[in-house]
Formats: C-alpha cells, sequence, structure tokens
C-alpha cells in the first residue's frame, strides 16, 4: 500500500463505517449466495458473512475489538428484533394456547436434553471443567447463556461463541433432521429448532414460515427461563 | 414509523429494568417480548405501523448475529485444543435437542396443532 492508501485505512479504520459496511457486504453476499441455493439451510447466511469477515480480519491483522467497535451497532439491534418476536408469537396465539401443554412438556424434555448431552458427550471426549461449563448452556440466547456460564465458573465470551455455533448449526441441520424424522407440523418444528437453538434457528424458521417461526420465538423464551432456572440446580446436585 | 420504533425502544427499557429491579434471571429484551405481547393481548390487534417496523427487524434477524459470531476469532485457539470433544458435543446434543423437542410436541400436540405447511422449515 502506498502512503495515502495507507492514510485512507487508518482513517477509515478509526470509524464504524468499515466495519459497518463491511458487515452489510458480507451478509448481502451471504443471503445472496443462500437465495440461489433456494434457501438450502446448509447455505446458512450468518455462516457465510463470519467466515468471510473472520478471513477479511485476519488477512488484514484487524482486532476483534476493533471491528467490533463498528460491528456493534448492529449487534446493538438484536434487542429490539427479540421484542418484535412478540408480532409472530401474537398472530399464532390460539394455536399457542391450544397447545400450552404439549409446549411445556417438549420444551422441558428439549430443555433438559440439551444440557444433558452437551456436557455428556463433552466430558466423554475429556473436554476440561472450563469448557463443560461454558457448554452447559449453549442452546439459549446469548445473554442469557453467558450470564450462567459466569455464575457457574465459565468463560462468558466462550459461551456465546458456543452459543452461535450452535445456533448455525441447528438452522443448518435442524431442518435436514426434521425432514428424516418427518416431523411436518410447523408448530413442532418452530418449537424444537428455537429450543435447540435460539435466535438464529428462529430467523431461518421465521424465513419459512409465520407459524415455525412464532413456535421457535416462543421456545427461545422460555428455553432461556427453564435453563437459568434448572442449569445452576442441575450443576449444583451434580457437582 | 418513529412512534412504533420508540414502542419497542420502550419495551426493551422496561424489561431491561424490571430485569434489574427484580433480579430476574432473563434478559431485558426477551422481558420485553412478554410486555408487548401482553400489550399486543390487551388491546386485541397489531397496528399497521408496528407490524411494518417489527417485520422489517425479523426479516433482518440473521444479519443481527453476525457481529456476535465473528468473535469466535477470539477463541479458535482454545476451541482447537479440544475440536473433537466441543464439535461432538455441540453437533450430538444439537441434533438430540432438536430430535427430542419435535418428537414429544408432534406426539403430544396431535389433533391441536392442526394444518401443516411446506416441509423445509
Amino acid at each position: 500500500m502506498g502512503e495515502g492508501l495507507r492514510d485512507i485505512w487508518v482513517y477509515l479504520a478509526a470509524s464504524p463505517l468499515l466495519a459497518l459496511t463491511l458487515t452489510l457486504a458480507a451478509y448481502q453476499m451471504g443471503f445472496w449466495i443462500y437465495r440461489k441455493g433456494r434457501l438450502n439451510p446448509l447455505l446458512n447466511p450468518v455462516l457465510i458473512a463470519v467466515v468471510v469477515l473472520v478471513a477479511i480480519l485476519t488477512v488484514t491483522d484487524t482486532a476483534y475489538a476493533t471491528y467490533f467497535e463498528g460491528a456493534q451497532f448492529v449487534h446493538f439491534l438484536l434487542g429490539p428484533a427479540t421484542v418484535a418476536l412478540a408480532l409472530p408469537l401474537y398472530r399464532q396465539i390460539e394455536r399457542v394456547r391450544k397447545s400450552a401443554l404439549a409446549i411445556t412438556v417438549s420444551l422441558l424434555a428439549g430443555s433438559l436434553t440439551a444440557i444433558v448431552s452437551a456436557v455428556g458427550i463433552a466430558w466423554a471426549f475429556g473436554a476440561t471443567d472450563e469448557i463443560l461449563v461454558s457448554l452447559a448452556p449453549k442452546s439459549v440466547t446469548a445473554p442469557v447463556a453467558m450470564g450462567i456460564s459466569e455464575q457457574l465458573g465459565g468463560l462468558p465470551s466462550l459461551t456465546a461463541v458456543l452459543v452461535i455455533l450452535t445456533g448455525i448449526l441447528g438452522a443448518a441441520l435442524g431442518p435436514l433432521l426434521l425432514n428424516l424424522l418427518r416431523v411436518k407440523d410447523m408448530a413442532a418444528r418452530g418449537l424444537a429448532i428455537g429450543t435447540a437453538s435460539h435466535g438464529i434457528g428462529t430467523a431461518r424458521a421465521l424465513q419459512v414460515s409465520e407459524v415455525a417461526g412464532a413456535f421457535s420465538g416462543l421456545a427461545m423464551g422460555l428455553n432461556a427461563l427453564a435453563t437459568a432456572i434448572l442449569l445452576p440446580l442441575l450443576w449444583n446436585w451434580l457437582f | 414509523m418513529i412512534f412504533y420504533l420508540t414502542l419497542i425502544f420502550a419495551c426493551q427499557l422496561a424489561g431491561e429494568l424490571l430485569k434489574a429491579a427484580l433480579n430476574l434471571p432473563v434478559p431485558g429484551p426477551v422481558i420485553g417480548m412478554v410486555i408487548l405481547f401482553a400489550g399486543l393481548v390487551a388491546k386485541g390487534g397489531i397496528p399497521d405501523g408496528l407490524a411494518k417496523v417489527g417485520d422489517a427487524f425479523l426479516g433482518n434477524l440473521s444479519l443481527l448475529f453476525v457481529p456476535a459470531g465473528v468473535g469466535v476469532m477470539l477463541h479458535i485457539a482454545l476451541i482447537g485444543k479440544q475440536a473433537l470433544a466441543i464439535t461432538l458435543a455441540l453437533v450430538g446434543s444439537t441434533l438430540a435437542t432438536i430430535a427430542v423437542t419435535a418428537l414429544v410436541m408432534s406426539f403430544l400436540g396431535r389433533g391441536d396443532a392442526g394444518q401443516t405447511e411446506k416441509t423445509d422449515g
């Protein structure tokens, strides 16, 4: 790079504009590929955008903290977007009311499965305690998962990453598994995706069906509550 | 439009305040979702303007996870050291959770959920 170009780079890197533009462009690219692939869940746009951005930051030797100074404006919108999940939920209020008991039982079954299977598998393959605690709340929406992880002595920032990876995995593999299991009811599909893979799964569910999106958003909220209460109890009882 | 954006932000703010005041284990935005939901139930419908703002957020929900996802670069070394255990745990547990939840719900919810749509959700 010439002197002039370097000056421009230094100038741009100091403002949020560059990180914001890169984030939007990488996502746009991911979404374009996802759409070209007819919404194939394996071409998850979050996954594509993350891979592209990590590559760019690594090549340009940019720290994550520097990137996040700009990208936090996108990150911030997760809060109001979560509030907005009340809309699809309200549109499905009749169905939710009719299956309230079924929802409660399936959610608790899913919530316990998420915790026990994650910790069990990782423990069987020799993961350290630090990883086990950080992994336990991985199916829960990031802010709650980080809080639980911290409370039990895990690494909250590692938990955040494991939560995002779980979300991408659930959004990418969940629909294929549900087809394999021949689960056709959109309420059951949404509930399962939201319990296992929180907001990223919900984002995918919303792209496909309003019913699945509503149940997924509901499951995300309920699983956050269930895990926040169950996991510390379970943990103190086991260790 | 700005009115409904303000309303959504206000629900989140109220959620954050309730969380702090009552020491609740659920994050502020999720409490905000419950508050907005209660408001919709009380009002008996979704105003057009709110639908427009809310659906704009939800239509681009996946984008909002990208900045947090890039944080994976901070922990690549730690994850790499225990890659096998972590990968198997994440994949195995995610699939098990989806299967258990969906099968229990399909079994218990038979008859009361009704219509199905296209099957790739």
